[in-house]
């Protein structure tokens, strides 16, 4: 794989498959003209499902520097990444909202180079977070 | 999970030596892999992706010449891209390396905000399914999230700071919306959901059901015993909320909810007790 353009965010785009509470028409439009932009991206099937397993690869999608991720809240992205120990570069994360934004502000948001940190940074940092629980048996 | 346990990544290749594809057919081929639970890179040189790791690869592309040829033994396969059988190919080399199938359970946990958690341990005590515990330094975290009872937001609810989140619960703040003043008055109002399923809840379910049996007893209809059962735990419902009747159904027996009670109660007061010392 390509050694990233220094400082450009990478793309994550989560297409929250065991549920419906992201509206459908919506991320079916904001991957639509994600694949019509012709950039790179990473698109997982559910946040939610590999923070629950604890996946390692969310630690990989974490590892590339500035990050732009179409899902949900960005409260909850943020410690659904940080439960799998995968924290958030916090000062470098921008999550667009697919449950409250319109589609095409979501993928302009996304295709844009302008990175807005928005996830919450709190009182909290990665570090003072207790340690994640062990990976389910399953 | 053990590295070996890394899920299968598909990757899109449309760079040198290959011909890229027509966006619907990028767009056809990604839409039916996340479909059927697989992860997928599209990469290129705009920008970074994720970089490789130890995660089984499946390469995919449109290629110039024939489909390269890997060993065997590595954890990389190689592909001619067909949108009509993507997902098939991907679920025979998933298969190949066993790496981890996903879904389909949806994945229903609680989320714990630590920027809002004071470590009160109230959710501890509450939850009967064992679905909190605590680390070596005595804060709460999940550790059991596939104990926790599907569409069941409950323990939310206890939260005196709306620490804990759902993110697929249907509003805010349990799915992550930001918490408002508001939000955390209307929390605590509803504290007592805690006693309730500690024991009211299931006592009124006990009478009601007592007073059930006893009139169809009579009738010895055991349909219309269930329906009034079935009415009883609709109501309680929705005098707790959002909890689904499935889950008020599935409550184990009085005893054992005392005895489970009891447990989360003592762990409950151990970490306290130990964040004291
Ligand atoms: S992170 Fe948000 S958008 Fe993604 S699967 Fe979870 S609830 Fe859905
Ligand atoms: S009830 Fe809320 S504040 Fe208390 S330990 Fe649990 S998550 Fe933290």
């Amino acid at each position: 794989m390509n050694p990233p353009p220094s400082g450009a965010p990478s793309i994550i785009y989560c297409h929250c498959q065991y549920a419906q509470v992201v509206p459908p028409d919506v991320k079916a439009a904001v991957l639509r003209q994600l694949c019509d932009s012709g950039l790179p991206f990473e698109a997982v099937p559910d946040l939610c499902e590999l923070s629950a397993r604890r996946d390692p690869s969310l630690r990989r999608l974490t590892s590339a520097g500035p990050v732009k991720i179409a899902a949900c809240f960005p409260r909850a992205v943020k410690w659904l990444f940080a439960a799998a120990n995968a924290p958030l570069p916090l000062d470098c994360a921008e999550v667009l909202n697919m449950r409250v934004q319109s589609a095409d502000e979501v993928a302009a948001g996304l295709i844009s180079p302008v990175l807005n940190p928005n996830v919450p940074l709190g009182k909290v940092t990665a570090a003072d977070a207790p340690a994640p629980a062990p990976a389910p048996a399953s | 999970m053990a590295l070996t346990d890394l899920p299968l990544r598909v990757v899109l290749y449309e760079g040198p030596g290959a011909t890229p594809l027509a966006t619907d057919d990028r767009f056809a081929a990604v839409r039916s892999l996340l479909e059927g639970g697989f992860g997928v890179t599209r990469s290129g040189a705009a920008r970074p992706v994720p970089p490789v790791d130890a995660s089984p690869l499946l390469v995919l592309g449109r290629w110039d010449g024939a489909t390269p040829v890997t060993e065997s033994d590595t954890r990389l396969r190689w592909g001619a891209l067909d949108t009509a059988t993507v997902t098939a190919q991907a679920e025979a080399t998933r298969a190949e390396f066993g790496a981890p199938a996903t879904g389909p359970w949806k994945p229903w946990f609680p989320v714990i905000d630590y920027d809002r958690c004071t470590n009160c341990m109230q959710c501890l005590s509450f939850c009967l399914f064992g679905v909190y515990g605590v680390d070596d330094a005595k804060r709460i975290q999940v550790q059991n999230n596939d104990n926790c009872k599907t569409n069941c937001p409950a323990c939310s609810r206890v939260c005196p700071e709306a620490a804990i989140m759902f993110p697929k619960y249907k509003s805010g703040p349990i799915n992550g919306d930001s918490v408002s003043d508001s939000d955390l008055n209307r929390e605590k109002m509803k504290i007592d959901i805690s006693a309730l399923l500690g024991g009211d809840v299931y006592s009124m379910l006990r009478t009601r059901s007592e007073r059930a049996t006893s009139r169809f007893s009579k009738e010895r209809d055991a349909d219309k015993a269930l329906a009034e059962r079935q009415k009883c735990l609709t109501k309680l419902a929705a005098l707790t909320s959002d909890i689904p009747p499935e889950v008020l159904m599935s409550l184990p027996s009085p005893d054992e909810i005392a005895r489970r009670a009891t447990e989360a109660a003592a762990k409950g007061r151990a970490a306290l007790a130990a964040q004291s010392n």
